[in-house]
């Protein structure tokens, strides 16, 4: 359908949207994060869903305890390798379809706090990772601006077709291996599935 | 022997140990609940492993260590003025103080002189942190009693005028990194001390509010009086400070006792409390608020011109002699000290940091035994930890 025909329709008081539009549309605006704190980023977290930012307005406002009831993970904060194995189980509980954002320098690569041995060196290393934002902490804006990033992400998701969504794709995971304590290290490092180092071009 | 003493012993079952602990015949009433790393009252990634007989606590033992950042060691294999951002992420509440705190040590470590104004400036940006961080942690309480969402909306509503100080001061809304060695890193912003006498003018306003909804509240007394006592005693011999101290009625502010900075000039009470109930460390903490807004009254007309900071001060090539220095103050959530070794290097040889929040947490199960498992989690509150204070 054009978008003359669909614009006339329109005012004429018939909507005419595909089934991919009107799920994505119902997915996007109500998106509910797991209310899961680590460390520094989580305050800007809880500030951003408060009065002045108010989060609520793109319909993220409930925070769920349980991941059995959230959608989406917003990972704010240092995740340390005692952690790692938790936040990974938590993202496994979840139900999909699921989204991460990585808020804050600490999630995305370890941060100021990256030259630690206890520090691991960004959560991408084991689970996908939808939106990064840097900031140490991001501002609440900042946090507002990864959301509408992942509005824009799950509008675009297919229904069907080779390049679907994961979480229609059977053979495609919905669950990531969860790291154990090696003897000096967490065991795998990484997931290559997920993350593979990055190549310097020299 | 101890339930905690038996947690380790690898050779027996667990219902062996509660066995043992508890008395045979007993067990199977016992359930063991792991509160954490990921629960919503437990103010970050703290673990409680908790054992319930019924509804009551019957053992506790904290975890800790879910956000070890290695702040110590870092601090060590960087330059002196290399920690200070890092001293912000301890508690992130309160990074203004923690920056004091370590700038303190440093200076007595190489013996700075701090000019008069930024004297002024540190005593200002500090009691509005413990304004800021004793609001915050009034809404936190009352998140946990069960009231969610409107308590620590006002008091977020309030941390965000306080936060639009800090951010025109500092750049920066939490991660202030402000402090230098012998001063501030800049002044005063232009019409900076205005918009603080308006925000300070104002604040009295909404305590008022806050207290008139919550501090006779039936429902808060009901949950909080009589909940989560410590003795004076018991709170002296574990090394408690701050205002969980002052609840349990001993006189011990280190801005009397140490006299840091230029609180000698300014009058102010300490409150105290009787019962050393988790109502008592609510009510303190409303106190102390009202004092911090005491003492910023005067101190905002008082501010003298002049530089911000020592001129003897380097910044850079900064190797104070080899010697050891501890600095403490009375940060809003008890006795900071950075305890500073220096062997004439530019890093410090040892870096040691002593967290309130770790050693008011480790009276938790002498606080929370014989009562129900949601007193606890009120209890777990009214100590007011920081995740990133307690594992660094």
């Amino acid at each position: 359908m054009d978008d003359g025909l669909r614009n006339e329709l329109s005012k004429q008081g018939v909507v005419v949207v595909k089934l991919e539009e009107l799920y994505n549309w119902g997915r996007k605006n109500s998106v509910w994060p797991l209310s899961f704190g680590l460390a520094c980023c989580a305050i800007e977290m809880m500030a951003a869903s408060m009065a002045r930012y108010d989060l609520s307005r793109f319909g993220a406002e409930v925070f769920r305890p349980s991941p059995r009831q959230a959608d989406l993970m917003i990972v704010a904060g240092t995740v340390t390798k005692k952690m790692a194995p938790q936040v990974v189980r938590l993202y496994n509980q979840m139900p999909e379809p699921k989204y991460v954002i990585a808020m804050g320098a600490c999630a995305i690569s370890g941060g100021p706090f990256k030259q630690g041995y206890n520090v691991l060196k960004g959560i991408d290393r084991y689970i996908p990772v939808d939106v990064h934002i840097p900031g140490c902490p991001p501002r609440p804006e900042a946090l507002i601006h990864a959301f509408m990033t992942l509005q824009r992400k799950i509008d675009a998701q297919k229904l069907t077709g080779p390049d679907r969504a994961r979480h229609l794709n059977a053979e495609l995971p919905s669950e990531f291996p969860v790291p154990l304590f090696g003897e000096h290290d967490l065991v795998p490092t990484k997931n290559p599935n997920v993350w593979e180092p990055a190549v310097v071009v020299r | 022997m101890t339930f905690h003493d038996l947690a380790y012993d690898a050779g027996k079952t667990d219902f062996q140990r509660k066995a043992e602990v508890i008395g045979v015949g007993r067990e199977g009433e016992l359930l063991e609940v792991a509160m954490g790393p990921q629960h919503p009252s437990t103010h970050g990634v703290f673990r409680m492993d908790v054992v319930l007989d019924g509804e009551t606590v019957v053992k506790l033992k904290p975890v800790f260590g879910y956000l070890h950042r290695n702040h110590e060691k870092i601090a060590e294999n960087t330059s002196y003025l290399g920690s200070m951002p890092y001293t912000d992420r301890l508690d992130y509440f309160c990074s203004l103080t923690n920056n004091w705190a370590y700038a303190l040590s440093v200076e007595k470590l190489a013996g700075l002189q701090v000019p008069e104004r930024a004297e002024y400036i540190r005593l200002i940006t500090a009691e509005l942190t413990r304004v800021l961080n004793h609001t915050c942690l009034a809404g936190f309480l009352l998140q946990d009693m069960g009231a969610l969402g409107t308590p620590l909306m006002y008091a977020f509503r309030e941390r965000e005028k306080i936060l639009d100080l800090i951010e025109s001061l500092t750049g920066a809304r939490m991660m202030c990194n402000y402090m230098r060695f012998g001063g501030c890193r800049c002044d005063l912003p232009a019409g900076w001390l205005d918009a603080a006498k308006k925000v300070v003018a104002e604040y009295p306003r909404f305590l008022d509010e806050f207290e008139t909804l919550l501090s006779g509240n039936e429902i808060l007394m009901a949950r909080t009086q009589g909940v989560g006592k410590l003795s004076a005693e018991l709170a002296i011999n574990a090394g408690i400070t701050g205002p969980m101290l002052r609840a349990s009625g001993v006189d011990y502010d280190l801005r009397k006792v140490d006299n840091y900075g230029i609180y000698s000039r300014y009058p102010f009470r300490v409150p105290l409390g009787s019962h050393g109930d988790v109502y008592d460390r609510y009510m303190i903490r409303m106190l102390e608020m009202r004092e911090s807004l005491k003492i910023l009254e005067p101190a905002l007309k008082d501010i003298p011109e002049g530089p911000v900071v020592d001129p003897k001060a380097k910044l850079r090539g900064f190797r104070p002699k080899a010697g050891e220095a501890y600095g403490r103050i009375e940060t809003p959530k008890g006795e900071l000290g950075f305890y500073l070794i220096s062997d004439g290097s530019p890093n410090p040889y040892r870096y040691r940091v002593r967290p309130p929040s770790l050693i008011n947490l480790t009276i938790l199960e002498d606080m929370c035994l014989g009562q129900t498992v949601a007193d606890a989690i009120v209890t777990l509150g009214s100590v007011d930890i920081v995740l990133g204070e307690v594992d660094r």
